[in-house]
């Protein structure tokens, strides 16, 4: 049974990651834009839903209601000021802004908060679990309903991106920007929304990660990795892939760590490689947004 | 009434120039062929006038006002559309999806969804196949579909015949008086001269980014339009 709670443990993890996930594949697949300070905007999203905590009294799953517009809103500034700056030239350059991001985001955090880690408490919610199985299978509810909120966000985003008029000159820009603007899009709102989509979408990542764990400002690049190896395990550009990819790599990492607890991100990277030298292109990878 | 107007434009991609000097004059409703040899500079001018290239010296004048400034977009509203080189349609669309980003813009006029099916036909039965799964010549097709649903008073051609069955050139060149009974005006870019020239009452042949010979088809010899063509002979 240790094995089935492994697998259902590390499908649900996968939705996490899933999640900070999304917001790289939608930059990526609109843009062409790999942003390195992904996992520090999901960390910085994380500290200020505990200030906001800690400020008022009120629980973590409000914050994320205050903290989400104001990262839609981070977002839209961001690339106004940074990234369209970047965004189909060299891409030498994105690396170098993102980089740069990335490194200021985490120094702007240290001074703020020091180096302690926070957690965002959650109460009682946080152990509580379903018994299934003869209480053999055990699913935490809280696992569980970032699962569900995960595909949730990927359903709207797939509908969003599938079916609205936005979401058309989103895949429109995707493969073609320079006749996207001929055809009378105006790419640097498309990419304003977009951005404003994957920092909202990785804010959120990053609270549920502090309702499980403790964060600290270094902890961003680490969980840049995981979003990456998401993505690229189920394909650039894909959102379901990225799903998969997640789910992926959560089940490597619970099957690992039930192995010996050594390995839980050992195994993880490794299933990642493997994906890379099999299938370079990803599980569902195309080299588009659907 | 001039629709258009190019003055002494100069232009060009970062430090290289490909256009010198250029100037041109469109009536409202005509139609006019830009022909020359590759490199010319023809495609450089098509999108100079549609803003995507930069403009280094020169006035572009659409409706009695200077659109230098504007961006693709902002052109696009006032009515100016591309079918670009190679058709670039967007590939991972549909065919009905590639038309509604045609009419993006929501400018009005009698272009919708229907009557572009009506005019081509081929493209009716296809509506939800992916772009990338058509024959050239309908995403030729649905590449003038995807800029008449801008419902342009100008539209800019270039190259439509590249790459084409003679057949398929000349179905879509049939479709063409069509599209001008609408009130829309066009600009032809094309190697092909023969096709372009017999199309429209006025053209320019370009030479190394100068226009190097203009006038009506039919005062045209073939002689002159040789020469400036491929810059050699008795003009020379």
């Amino acid at each position: 049974m240790n094995w089935i709670n492994a697998i259902i443990q590390g499908v649900l993890v996968g939705g996490l990651y899933a999640m900070y996930a999304t917001g790289l594949s939608v930059s990526f697949g609109v843009m062409r834009l790999v942003n390195l300070a992904h996992g520090d905007l999901a960390v910085g999203s994380a500290f200020i839903a505990s200030t906001f905590c800690l400020a008022t009294g009120l629980s973590p799953f409000l914050a994320i209601f205050v903290v989400l517009p104001l990262s839609a809103l981070v977002g839209i500034g961001l690339q106004v000021a940074v990234f369209n700056r970047v965004v189909g030239v060299d891409p030498s350059y994105q690396i170098v802004a993102t980089f740069g991001l990335s490194i200021a985001i985490q120094n702007v955090l240290l001074q703020q908060y020091a180096a302690n880690p926070r957690a965002l408490n959650i109460g009682d919610f946080g152990n509580r679990s379903l018994k299934l199985v003869g209480d053999d299978v055990v699913i935490g509810l809280f696992p569980l309903s970032r699962f569900v909120v995960a595909v949730l966000v990927l359903v709207l985003l797939s509908l969003f991106i599938g079916r609205t008029r936005i979401g058309r000159a989103f895949r429109a820009t995707s493969d073609d920007p320079d006749i996207a603007r001929l055809m009378g899009v105006n790419i640097r709102s498309i990419y304003a929304v977009a951005f404003a989509i994957a920092i909202t979408t990785v804010a959120l990542a990053g609270i549920f990660n502090g309702m499980q764990t403790q964060f600290s400002a270094a902890d961003g690049p680490a969980l840049l990795i995981y979003a990456f190896e998401s993505v690229i395990i189920g394909g650039l550009g894909s959102l379901w892939g990225t799903l998969c990819g997640g789910i992926i790599l959560g089940i490597a990492q619970t099957i690992g760590a039930e192995i010996d607890p050594g390995w839980k991100q050992l195994i993880g990277h490794l299933v990642f490689l493997i994906v890379l030298l099999v299938r370079p292109m990803g599980i569902f990878g195309k080299d588009e947004l659907r | 009434m001039s629709l258009l107007e190019v003055r002494n434009l100069s232009a060009g991609y970062g430090q290289f120039q490909a256009l010198f000097d250029i100037s041109l004059n469109l009536n409202e409703g005509a139609a006019i062929a830009v022909i020359g040899a590759n490199g010319a500079g023809k495609s450089t001018l098509l999108k100079s006038i549609a803003g995507v290239v930069d403009v280094i010296f020169g006035e572009i004048i659409f409706d009695g006002e200077s659109i230098v400034n504007l961006q693709p977009h902002e052109r696009l509203n006032r009515g100016i559309a591309l079918v670009p080189e190679g058709r670039r349609i967007f590939r991972s669309l549909t065919v009905d999806e590639n038309l509604s980003i045609g009419a993006y813009s929501r400018r009005q006029g009698v272009w919708n969804r229907e009557l572009v099916y009506e005019v081509f036909p081929m493209l009716a039965k296809l509506t939800d196949r992916r772009a990338d799964k058509l024959s050239g010549g309908e995403q030729q097709a649905l590449a003038i579909g995807r800029a008449l649903m801008s419902n342009p008073r100008l539209l800019l051609l270039d190259e439509v015949s590249l790459g084409l069955a003679p057949i398929i050139v000349k179905k879509l060149y049939e479709i063409l008086p069509r599209i001008r009974a609408t009130g829309c005006s066009l600009i032809y870019v094309e190697q092909d001269t023969n096709q372009a020239l017999s199309a429209s009452e006025y053209a320019y042949c370009l030479l190394e980014g100068r226009v190097s010979l203009e006038g009506k088809p039919a005062d045209l010899s073939r002689e002159q339009i040789a020469s400036a063509y491929f810059g050699i002979g008795v003009n020379k």
